[in-house]
């Protein structure tokens, strides 16, 4: 996060797709505690993640399956808000040095700030806090004018959802204003892990195959084989979270008994975090030797 | 005014929802337009033509002759208990489950709250021959048994939704979850005056039929347009429906009586306001594809409602009538959940009418404000009563209401 920003210049999210396949991986900020995330987060950086999502828990994560629903309720319950959210971004991009994105639901953006409802003070704190970009489900294009504008206020990037189901007409339209990645989603319904790369992933990517801007695949991405499949289908990265979130949960439903329990439980976590991500990354990167250009493009 | 055409009534509406729900979205509004505001394929006809055949319109519009008396003034009511199924819901249901066939769509998804909308929906999927499913909060299910047999004597699957507190708000999620994962084939049914455009216009214009046969009837009956309207608000689909042909009628008041609940408190440690009173004190924000008036914390995370009545308990309401309610043009107001069981008996005993506890809500409200009211006054009775029986003889006891009968009759016994 050291570079100063310079809107002349590809933004740092699009940077960290430039010479490999980049692993963007997915956490909620505050499951199951605050230090929990900032340790958690930097084993997925260690393990090879180069795009790191943060998730800010909202109460109404329609767009999630289970998973990642259950991981936005620890994180509530522990008591994670706005603030102190904003409070752990700023410590944690003093010491990971890859782009932080903020993911999360447009009431939360809306709402935030003393002033009169509207995206700004919201983005303004995101940019403090040292956010190069945001993803927002339930905000499509058609309603995004306001948010875009504080993006670009900012310096931040703005990242939009492809859905299998998206027309040509609306992929223009977001092809307009996304900057930093477009993020592919790689079948329809909501997150969570799943056993196979859906055959929408290819149609999506081969819609996309022109688009100059980086694009990763998300929804349902857990092992090395899809990360590697994927890259090999042209996508420039991938999107996961389920897979990270599901190691997480394990620790929280394990309860333990004492502190240097805990510290123990948080380390092999950590662990674990960081050998998946390393699994991922070396799928994607798999993938990339596939390519028949070495370029990648 | 505000311009629909846009999906906004002044700054409310709009289309908040995941990128994957969109282009079905879009394929809605084309199909809204050319149906059911244009009339193609005689959609129309046939949708009246089945609200009567099938639905049993048009509803009474009834002069409670003791109420009027106890008041001092007339009072009507619309009897919407008496549409087939006994809410309101059938409207809406009727309306979307036959736009879904001529859209060609082959499955129905739909939430419920109080399992009137998931009853009515099962019953016209059933009428059309269209596979249903129905997503309901645990807490729902568990205080609207009869509904969920209902539902199920129609073959239609109920899929229980034990997040959160178990009610609306989670079962509108679960739905939309399901709609974004098979889109394709699947028509969400949504059960009021909320979600993206084009549903909050789409449902006021199936449900304004109450109003327009309410504005005729009543100038046959009593020679002139009403003083009020009277109409309970959750989401707000009875409300608007009752309102929306009086608009433009400057000299109709329209009351819009939400839930008081237990108290107009909000705790926000809990996260829980114990009320769902969106309209009368919740603030501006989106949830469930909508800009609306929320009940909320300050940092935009949606509280937990709570109404005696599961069809009022929802933290969001209708776009369009938080923009009535800003401009004037609806009076906002609320009653508790004491009160509301009163009116749930005094009607049953003064009227031999039996309402939803929803309904019972704008009955309140007259036994607490009539002078507020005119001298003729339209109250819609959204349902009838029958599915709360369970929920007002335990509630009642609870609180030893005076007005309400003695279940001796069930003790002692052989
Ligand atoms: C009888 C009855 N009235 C009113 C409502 C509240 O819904 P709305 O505010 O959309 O009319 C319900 C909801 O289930 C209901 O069953």
């Amino acid at each position: 996060m050291a570079s100063e920003p310079d809107p002349a210049t590809e933004s740092d999210i699009e940077e960290a797709f430039a010479d490999e396949p980049a692993l963007v991986s997915y956490v909620a900020v505050g499951d199951p505690d605050a230090e929990s995330t900032k340790e958690y987060v930097r084993a997925l950086v260690r393990g090879g993640a180069d795009v790191v999502e943060l998730g800010l828990p909202f109460s109404e994560p329609i767009a999630e399956g289970p998973t990642i629903q259950q991981a936005i309720r620890r994180a509530l319950d522990a008591g994670m808000t706005p603030d102190r959210y904003f409070d752990l971004v700023a410590d944690l991009s003093g010491d990971v040095d890859v782009p932080l994105v903020c993911m999360t639901y447009y009431n939360l953006i809306y709402q935030y700030g003393e002033s009169e409802a509207g995206p700004e003070p919201f983005v303004e704190a995101a940019a403090e806090a040292g956010i190069s970009g945001l993803i927002v489900p339930d905000l499509p294009v058609d309603e995004s004018g306001p948010l875009k504008e504080a993006c670009e206020a900012h310096g931040l990037d703005l990242v939009f959802i492809v859905a299998p189901t998206t027309t040509d007409d609306r992929l223009d339209r977001m092809l307009d204003r996304a900057t930093g990645f477009v993020y592919v989603q790689g079948r329809l319904g909501t997150t969570g892990t799943r056993t196979d790369v859906s055959s929408e992933t290819h149609v999506s990517l081969d819609r996309l195959a022109d688009t100059k801007l980086p694009k990763a695949v998300g929804f349902g991405i857990s092992e090395r084989e899809h990360a590697r499949e994927i890259v090999a289908g042209g996508a420039d990265g991938v999107v996961v979270g389920s897979a990270f979130v599901d190691i997480i949960a394990e620790q929280s439903s394990a309860g333990s008994q004492t502190q240097s329990d805990d510290v123990a439980e948080q380390k092999n976590v950590a662990d674990r975090l960081e050998a998946k991500a390393r699994e991922l990354k070396e799928g994607a990167l798999a993938g990339w030797n596939e390519v028949p250009e070495p370029e990648g493009k | 005014m505000s311009s629909e055409s846009d999906g906004k009534f002044g700054d409310y509406g709009g289309q908040f929802v995941p990128e994957a729900l969109m282009p079905a979205i879009e394929e809605l509004t084309d199909a809204y337009e050319r149906y059911v505001l244009d009339n193609e394929d005689g959609f129309v006809d046939e949708f009246r033509q089945r609200l009567g055949d099938f639905g049993g319109r048009p509803t009474p519009l009834q002069r409670a002759d003791r109420l009027s008396e106890r008041y001092d003034r007339d009072v009507y009511l619309k009897r919407e208990d008496l549409l087939h199924g006994g809410a309101h819901k059938l409207n809406n249901a009727l309306g979307q489950v036959l736009l879904a066939k001529y859209m060609g769509k082959d499955r129905i998804v739909a939430e419920t709250g109080a399992g009137q909308h998931g009853t009515a929906t099962a019953m016209a999927a059933a009428h059309l021959g269209m596979p249903c499913e129905i997503y309901m909060g645990r807490t729902d299910i568990n205080r609207q048994r009869p509904n969920v047999f209902r539902m199920r004597i129609h073959d239609a699957e109920v899929n229980p939704v034990d997040v959160g507190s178990g009610t609306l708000k989670e079962a509108i999620n679960a739905t939309m979850r399901d709609w974004a994962t098979n889109v394709e084939d699947t028509h969400y049914v949504i059960g009021s005056v909320v979600g993206p455009h084009p549903f909050p216009r789409m449902v006021r214009d199936f449900q304004s039929i109450i109003s327009e046969e309410a504005r005729e009837q009543i100038r046959e009956q009593a020679g002139r347009l009403p003083d009020s309207v009277v109409a309970c608000a959750g989401g707000g689909s009875n409300t608007m429906g009752a309102f929306h042909e009086f608009v433009g009628d400057e000299d109709v008041g329209l009351v819009a009586v939400e839930a008081g609940g237990s108290s107009l408190t909000i705790d926000e440690e809990e996260g829980l306001a114990p009320h769902s009173a969106s309209l009368s004190v919740g603030e501006e924000g989106v949830l469930h594809g909508a800009r609306t008036k929320l009940l909320q914390n300050p940092d935009g995370q949606i509280l937990e409602s709570h109404s005696v009545s599961a069809g009022l308990d929802y933290s969001g309401v209708g776009p369009e009538l938080a923009h009535l309610a800003d401009e004037g043009r609806v009076r906002p107001v609320n009653v508790d959940d004491d009160a509301a069981l009163d009116a749930f008996h005094r009607l049953s005993t003064l009227e031999g009418i039996i309402p939803a506890l929803e309904s019972s809500h704008a009955l309140g409200y007259l036994e607490e404000n009539p002078e507020q009211l005119g001298d003729l006054v339209v109250v819609n009775v959204s349902g009838r009563g029958d599915k709360d029986l369970d929920t007002v003889i335990e509630e009642s006891d609870r609180r030893d209401l005076d007005a309400a009968p003695s279940m001796e009759v069930f003790e002692g016994g052989e």
